[in-house]
């Protein structure tokens, strides 16, 4: 049954068909109730469409009028003053911010979700690996809040003394000098991210490489192959775009993380060399630290950063598509 | 370089279930000796003994001796990966690597061990390829995806990789059953010129294969489902397809049962 | 075979390679951590995570030092490979643990069933007492409202894009339903605020709502997409083989058989919007006293009211504790939903298709 013809010069679809509609409708659903049945959840579909138009629509407009009146550049200003006469803010530090927290969380997270997906696919006794997984799965729905709760009060304690440490030994280098502040900066949310897209990133990649095909560890055991060499030579390359899928859902969370970041973060209009001193905030967070005291005029400027924030997050989609369609010739699928 | 190998009181278990038990066999060296009974019989999972593969199923056990030329495969200290080096294996379905290309698939083996200059492993997979009478269908496209070879093809590739480590024996399960008649050929040809350098120990269902490409046949069954698989018995293949000593082997082959 | 002698000289003439004893790898993992303690001791460390990671790291070090020597590159490879992912696996599991340990720790302490059924109408931020009533009833109206309008068009739509679905349109849906799975939260709380700016209206339950159901139609499609998927063909021809028209196959096989899935999934949907907070500080805003209609009025919910106590209270003791509590009862909830689901799933799995 060939809808797509139909679906072109088709109205939206009333939930009552008349009459005249018995002839158009001939070529697909002739039955009322399937007319009904395919109008409501075809309806859905295109609701969905419009809902997502509807999002970078509305976002635009609001963001065009606050930055029709933003007397700083809004890619490049390091300030976020709403309330000026002139006002004048930019994304610059927020931009900063968001990607330098989200790298250092995926530079955490991926090996370390990667390894766990392992131990529980290749290395965990079997008695083990179950409640592993179990426990990991219900992880990832444990509310950002929570996390967020606990970086502030029982994480963020703990990171003096790595700080300190980091200061002693790698403060020569510039991006790990501390000036004993609180640890409330860039590195710490960045800590915080990567656990909260540890589980989610975990659970996808274990998913993958439980389906690496049996034959193919085979194939390499019997060359002999040691376990890790087995996993880098079947596992690892079947399952490397399943892993960049995950990685990057992982990034969306911590791209997009709004609560867990404002709970950590000592939020500073400045860039700091250093990861340890307070410095830059995040889209997300700014948005909701700033909300409650915003004027009207103030939050249009925030949902023009919330835009950016949205463009951002579907080029990084958009990007994981394309490498997984790259992939997608040597997937499992054809061997 | 092909060694013999002796099997004495092999007993091999899936967790608590006993598939095979107390198998004793010697295979000669460079020749071919087929594995061959009904389903269920246990003569996959005795193949797999021989290079301990068995174990890396969940619950695999083994007890009892394989000797490669005089040394236990099952003793201490033996490292079963080194094992696998000795003993290369062939499997049912053909697993060329879907990541790697043709000639990545064949060296494979090689660049676990030692580096190799780019040169020497291109004559190492150039002979492989022709041990395994691929080359003149792939030169051209070494650096293609193995995936994308047809059934056949990629079987006398999984061959190549497998003797391009120069295995002492080589194990095959059942490596004919997923191909059409052609290809079918071209592996038991292929069986006929690698039993000059290697010991070939091949998993038949198919009779008529077993008759043609072994010197040597071993006919293995089960007293009922759930029970053990045993070994009835072993001879020269002439004598098993034509005057076998034990009367089941008789009923087998000429396909009163099974 | 000139070759053949080539490879001979690279490769291990025995069966027996010189190996570790099995108990090795436990003997390295005590050895570092003492080692590592005593490090830690005489530099004057305090922050047990500096322990923790110098054991660590002395115990792959050490691991690849000792095999290196006696089992040679390969092996030792694969043992650091192993400690790698054990080390891993535990580093990860530290701040894991510590987090479930420290909302039940602390949670524990004002949670009672006044804490359940009073508000915070008549107490400071930073005095001791109050309770979640008002919040949990917030939450329970704006998760309520979202699943009714989020799960039935996400069901609707993976039904379109499964049993109807060729063409453009149902290209267009499902690559839009991937991208709309990756939109932070915050991003469908501004969404709706745009339309609260454009009208003017003052922050209340349902727009929350609207903002929970937006950011769980995608997760509901996909998993009812992968439930329907499930169905075997074989069924739906049967039925429609009988001239039962497609709809009303639909309705009385394909769904039944995929029913438990699909409730499984919209419950763990559920659970992901139920900690959201971003969208309701936007849209919600919060409110101390009880307010029990969705459609008019700041409400309270459950993360937002974690996140209030937290932010507003200027560090106070009482107002963490009561966080930490509502933290718990968040979790509760969330893992009650979560276990629930996957008994569903478990007891009501498709016995057929696989």
């Amino acid at each position: 049954m060939d809808i797509s013809t139909y679906t072109t010069d088709a109205p939206p679809p009333t939930p009552r068909p008349t009459e005249t509609e018995r002839k158009r409708a001939a070529r697909g659903a002739t039955r009322p109730g399937d007319r009904i049945f395919l109008g409501l959840s075809r309806g859905s579909g295109i609701l969905l469409l419009v809902i997502m138009a509807a999002i970078a629509v509305f976002l635009s407009y609001r963001a065009s009028l606050a930055i029709g009146k933003d007397h700083g550049n809004f890619l490049t200003t390091f300030e976020w003053n709403t309330g000026l006469q002139p006002p004048v803010f930019g994304i610059a530090i927020l931009a900063f911010g968001t990607i330098v927290s989200s790298i250092i969380a995926m530079a955490l997270a991926v090996p370390v979700a990667v390894a766990i997906a392992l131990f529980i696919t290749h290395y965990a006794p079997r008695r083990m690996a179950g409640p592993v997984a179990y426990v990991i799965d219900l992880l990832a729905a444990v509310p950002s809040i929570v996390y967020g709760l606990w970086g502030a009060l029982v994480l963020v304690p703990h990171m003096n003394g790595l700080f300190g440490w980091l200061n002693d030994y790698l403060g020569w280098t510039g991006i790990f000098s501390w000036d004993e502040g609180a640890p409330r900066s860039m590195l710490t949310v960045g800590i915080l991210l990567a656990i909260m897209i540890l589980p989610i990133i975990t659970n996808v990649s274990r998913e993958v490489f439980r389906q690496v095909p049996q034959m193919h560890e085979e194939a390499a055991l019997a060359l002999g192959a040691t376990r890790w060499e087995v996993i880098r030579m079947a596992v690892i390359p079947f399952g490397r775009s399943g892993v960049i899928s995950a990685s990057m859902l992982g990034l969306g969370r911590a791209l997009g993380e709004t609560i867990a970041v404002a709970t950590v973060l000592s939020p500073a209009f400045d860039i700091q060399a250093s990861l340890l001193n307070p410095g830059g905030g995040t889209f997300a967070q700014n948005i909701a630290s700033k909300f409650s005291e915003a004027t009207p005029f103030g939050r249009d400027a925030l949902i023009a950063s919330g835009l950016v924030l949205f463009v951002i997050t579907l080029l990084v989609n958009g990007a994981a598509r394309v490498i997984i369609a790259r992939r997608a010739e040597y997937s499992g699928a054809n061997a | 370089m092909a060694k013999r190998i002796d099997v004495s009181g092999l007993t091999a278990y899936y967790g608590s279930h006993k598939a095979i038990e107390d198998i004793s066999m010697t295979v000669e060296p460079r020749s071919v000796t087929a594995f061959i009974g009904p389903s269920g019989c246990g003569k996959s999972t005795f193949l797999r003994t021989l290079n301990r593969m068995h174990e890396v199923t969940p619950g695999g056990r083994v007890e009892g001796k394989v000797l490669l030329d005089d040394e236990d495969l099952y003793g201490a200290g033996i490292d079963p990966v080194s094992v696998r080096r000795e003993v290369g294996m062939v499997f049912q379905r053909p697993n060329p690597f879907p990541t790697m290309s043709i000639f990545d698939n064949v060296a494979a083996g090689l660049r676990l061990n030692g580096n190799y200059k780019k040169s020497e492993l291109s004559d190492v997979v150039e002979k492989s390829l022709k041990g395994a009478n691929l080359w003149n269908e792939v030169k051209d496209r070494l650096n293609k995806p193995g995936s994308g070879l047809s059934g056949g093809q990629q079987q006398r590739l999984c061959i190549a990789r497998a003797i391009a480590v120069e295995p002492k024996v080589l194990l095959m399960d059942e490596p004919c059953s997923a191909l059409d008649p052609i290809s079918t050929l071209a592996i038991e040809d292929l069986i006929g010129e690698l039993k000059e350098r290697f010991t070939i120990v091949i998993v038949t269902h198919n009779m008529q294969q077993a008759a043609r490409v072994s010197d040597r046949t071993a006919f293995f069954n089960l007293a009922a489902v759930g029970q053990p698989g045993r070994l009835i018995e072993i001879d020269d293949t002439e004598r098993i397809f034509s005057n076998p000593s034990v009367q089941a082997t008789e009923d087998y082959i000429s396909g009163r049962f099974g | 075979m000139s070759h053949a002698a080539t490879i001979h000289d690279k490769r291990p003439s025995t069966l027996r390679g010189a190996s570790l004893p099995k108990w090795s790898p436990w003997a390295i993992a005590v050895g570092s951590i003492v080692v590592g303690i005593g490090i830690s001791l005489a530099a004057g460390l305090d922050s047990k995570i500096q322990w923790g990671l110098i054991a660590a790291i002395l115990f792959v070090l050490g691991t690849y030092g000792i095999a290196a020597r006696v089992e040679g590159r390969r092996q030792a490879k694969d043992r650091v490979a192993t400690s790698f992912v054990w080390v891993a696996f535990v580093i990860a599991v530290v701040p894991l643990v510590s987090l479930i340990w420290t909302t039940i720790a602390r949670g524990v302490k004002v949670l009672d069933v006044y804490f359940l059924t009073h508000s915070m109408g008549v107490v400071a931020d930073t005095e001791p007492g109050g309770g979640i009533y008002h919040a949990i009833i917030g939450s329970l109206e704006q998760v309520g409202l979202a699943t009714l309008i989020g799960a039935p068009i996400g069901v609707m739509t993976a039904i379109y894009l499964v049993e109807y679905g060729r063409g453009r349109l149902a290209k267009a849906v499902t690559f839009f339903v991937d991208v709309m799975t990756g939109i932070p939260s915050i991003v469908a709380g501004l969404f709706i605020l745009s339309l609260m700016l454009m009208f003017e209206m003052q922050p209340f339950g349902f727009a929350g709502s609207l903002a929970l159901a937006i950011l769980m139609m995608p997760v509901v499609v996909r998993s009812t997409e992968e439930m329907l998927k499930l169905v075997p063909n074989e069924l739906r021809e049967a039925s429609l083989a009988l001239g039962v028209p497609k709809w009303r196959t639909i309705l009385k096989v394909v769904l039944p058989t995929s029913i438990g899935g699909i409730t499984t999934g919209i419950m763990l949907s559920v659970a992901r919007i139920a900690g959201e907070t971003a969208p309701v500080l936007l849209l919600v805003f919060g409110n101390p006293f009880i307010n029990s209609n969705p459609f008019e009025g700041a409400q309270a919910s459950l993360p937002l009211y974690i996140y209030q106590q937290f932010s507003n209270s200027a560090g106070s003791g009482a107002a963490y504790d009561r966080a930490w509590a509502a933290s718990l009862t968040l979790i509760a909830f969330v893992m009650i939903l979560n276990l629930v689901a996957r008994g569903i799933a478990r007891w009501k799995a498709p016995k057929t298709g696989r």
